[in-house]
């Protein structure tokens, strides 16, 4: 599993504050803290509230590269602020994200191509949420499309099907399971992530909630996820569930094991 | 029509390990001998680099051997009677680079030799070959705690490979291994759940996983050799798919399983068939280090390492 970690977001005050203040220790340390846990790639995101997220977005890129070599995944929908991060970022990037609509695709497509980077493309449009499982699969079939089109390589392509709150569309929750199986079959190479605390948003039991999706979506051939890493219970179920479907040799110590990877 | 060769490709790749240390290293071999360090399957060599061919190690002992068959014995005419010369004789006959010494004379049903004694035959031992050596005790779990601390002691910065540990023996080793500066060999029981658990246990010690060689106990041809092939298929898989606790070279000792056979005991030169046969299919499981008994046998399965890695080398 491909672990994204989640914490630099604008959306949380301390974050929030250290981009205001431009308190690149606090920046540095989430990045650390995060890549002790296990993340493999670090979301970065400036926040709903910042001002100037076009001079954000390069400063926190600039910020978390002093410390750390890691995948960053540049968290917009402006691709604008993408781009500026782009142009800052030293190391991988991963474009997060773009729609299935065709004038956002006409836009990150070709900086994804230009930069040599990831892209997720999330099945939603300017048509809104997909209701059902076969509107995802249309999405993600026009995703691709546009990326072979535009010579993006297909594994340099996520696909995500848009987890929705559980107490919001708690209907749709096997729908989305079985988009990110079936998504691999438009191309087995395809590859799948989710923002999985959107799960539990506004839910008593985040935490238990979001462990229980992650771990069935593992179960459905989930290839990364942007998620907590320091959720260590979150982690754990992750690395058990893998161990579970064979993905690593057990042992006493498996979880041990895996961090030691 | 052309058909398009399909190459698997991989993350991860086995340590290397480097047994022996010269002078400028604070040892006095003459030689090293490196293992490992694959980033490939065995002998596919398009797929990853191979930069290591197996080795083959001349298992000797500290007393003359007791149960080994007539014929294996005398192929060494009366070396065996005085161990020193019998180890001079691989290395100068024989062509070994690399000499594997079990301490059965310590053993209590085999002599019960005193830690001190053992460690004076080592001491005499590094003196008389100029080759890195493998240490193994006398399988005795209480004695080898007191005769290995002596003996890792007797050859500190030698960067010999002691053995063996296993999953409920494995600490006093482990340390003594650690202090003096030695490599270790993890032994499990066809098993490759708890080769992965010792790995991880010897490693909590604080000892480099790049310096762990795993034993991971073979049958020879008729006694389970393929369960030992799966095994090893399963961890070097993993391996090379990046899981560094199983990232350890092997060593296998193929001698002492073949010779136990019924069939090698009922005519040398079965007995050296079974030996060769053994130790060239552990070669296709990835076998780093084969520990060989019968030097006809050692020398047929080095001639058919040098057909298969290409090349050759007037020594073993």
């Amino acid at each position: 599993m491909f672990i994204i970690g989640e914490l630099i977001n604008g959306m949380y005050a301390n974050i929030r504050e250290a981009i205001k203040e431009r308190d690149k220790k606090e920046i540095q340390k989430c990045a650390l803290d995060q890549i002790a846990c296990g993340a493999d790639a670090l979301d970065v995101n400036c926040g709903p509230l910042s001002k100037k997220p076009r001079e954000d977005m390069p400063w926190l890129v600039e910020t978390i590269q002093e410390v750390t070599d890691k995948i960053l995944c540049l968290d917009s929908s402006n691709a604008g602020v993408i781009e500026e991060g782009l142009k800052a970022a030293k190391n991988g990037v991963i474009i997060n994200s773009t729609t299935a609509d065709k004038e956002k695709l006409d836009i990150t497509v070709p900086l994804a191509v230009q930069y040599k980077t990831w892209l997720i493309g999330i099945t939603i449009d300017k048509g809104g949420i997909p209701q059902n499982k076969d509107r995802r699969l249309e999405m993600a079939a026009a995703i691709v499309a546009d990326c072979q089109e535009k010579g993006l390589p297909e594994e340099r392509l996520y696909l995500d099907p848009i987890v929705l709150p559980v107490n919001v569309a708690q209907a749709q929750m096997k729908d989305i399971l079985d988009s990110i199986a079936e998504f691999k079959l438009i191309s087995p190479g395809i590859r799948t992530t989710v923002g999985l605390s959107n799960v539990s948003q506004g839910s008593r039991q985040r935490n238990l909630i979001n462990r229980t999706f992650l771990t069935m979506a593992v179960a459905y051939g989930l290839d990364s996820a942007i998620l907590d890493p320091k959720d260590s219970a979150l982690m754990d179920a992750l690395i058990t569930a893998e161990l579970i479907l064979n993905k690593n040799i057990y042992c006493d110590s498996y979880l041990d094991a895996y961090r030691k990877k | 029509m052309e058909i398009e060769e399909i190459l698997e490709k991989w993350s991860g790749g086995v340590y290397s390990v480097s047994i022996g240390a010269c002078a400028e290293d604070g040892g006095s071999r003459k030689n090293t001998v490196r293992i490992g360090g694959q980033k490939s399957l065995p002998l596919l060599f398009k797929e990853g680099d191979i930069p290591n061919r197996p080795v083959i190690a001349f298992e000797i002992w500290d007393i003359p051997p007791q149960d080994w068959p007539e014929g294996l014995v005398s192929s060494y005419g009366k070396a065996p009677e005085d161990p020193l010369i019998w180890a001079q004789m691989c290395v100068k006959d024989f062509g070994a680079r690399l000499l594997c010494l079990r301490l059965q004379g310590a053993h209590p049903d085999c002599g019960d030799k005193s830690p001190e004694e053992c460690a004076r035959f080592v001491s005499s031992l590094l003196e008389k070959v100029s080759v890195p050596l493998i240490i193994i005790g006398s399988g005795d779990d209480a004695k080898d705690n007191l005769v290995m601390p002596a003996c890792s002691e007797a050859a500190k910065s030698e960067r010999c490979l002691l053995g063996c540990a296993t999953q409920e023996n494995y600490k006093t080793l482990a340390a003594s291994a650690l202090a003096d500066g030695h490599s270790i060999i993890a032994e499990s029981p066809i098993d490759i759940n708890i080769a992965k658990q010792l790995n991880i246990l010897i490693s909590d010690m604080g000892f480099a996983l790049d310096r762990i060689v795993i034993n991971p106990t073979i049958g020879a041809l008729g006694y389970g050799l393929e369960y030992a092939y799966s095994i090893m298929e399963r961890g070097r898989i993993a391996a090379l798919s990046g899981d560094k606790t199983l990232s350890s070279p092997f060593i296998c000792f193929t001698g002492q399983e073949s010779w136990k056979a019924k069939e090698a005991k009922g005519g040398d030169k079965q007995g050296v068939i079974w030996e060769i046969i053994t130790a060239s299919s552990l070669i296709q499981a990835g076998a780093d280090i084969l520990v060989m008994r019968h030097p006809e046998a050692a020398k047929r399965v080095f001639g058919h390492i040098s057909v298969l890695f290409g090349g050759n080398n007037s020594d073993h």
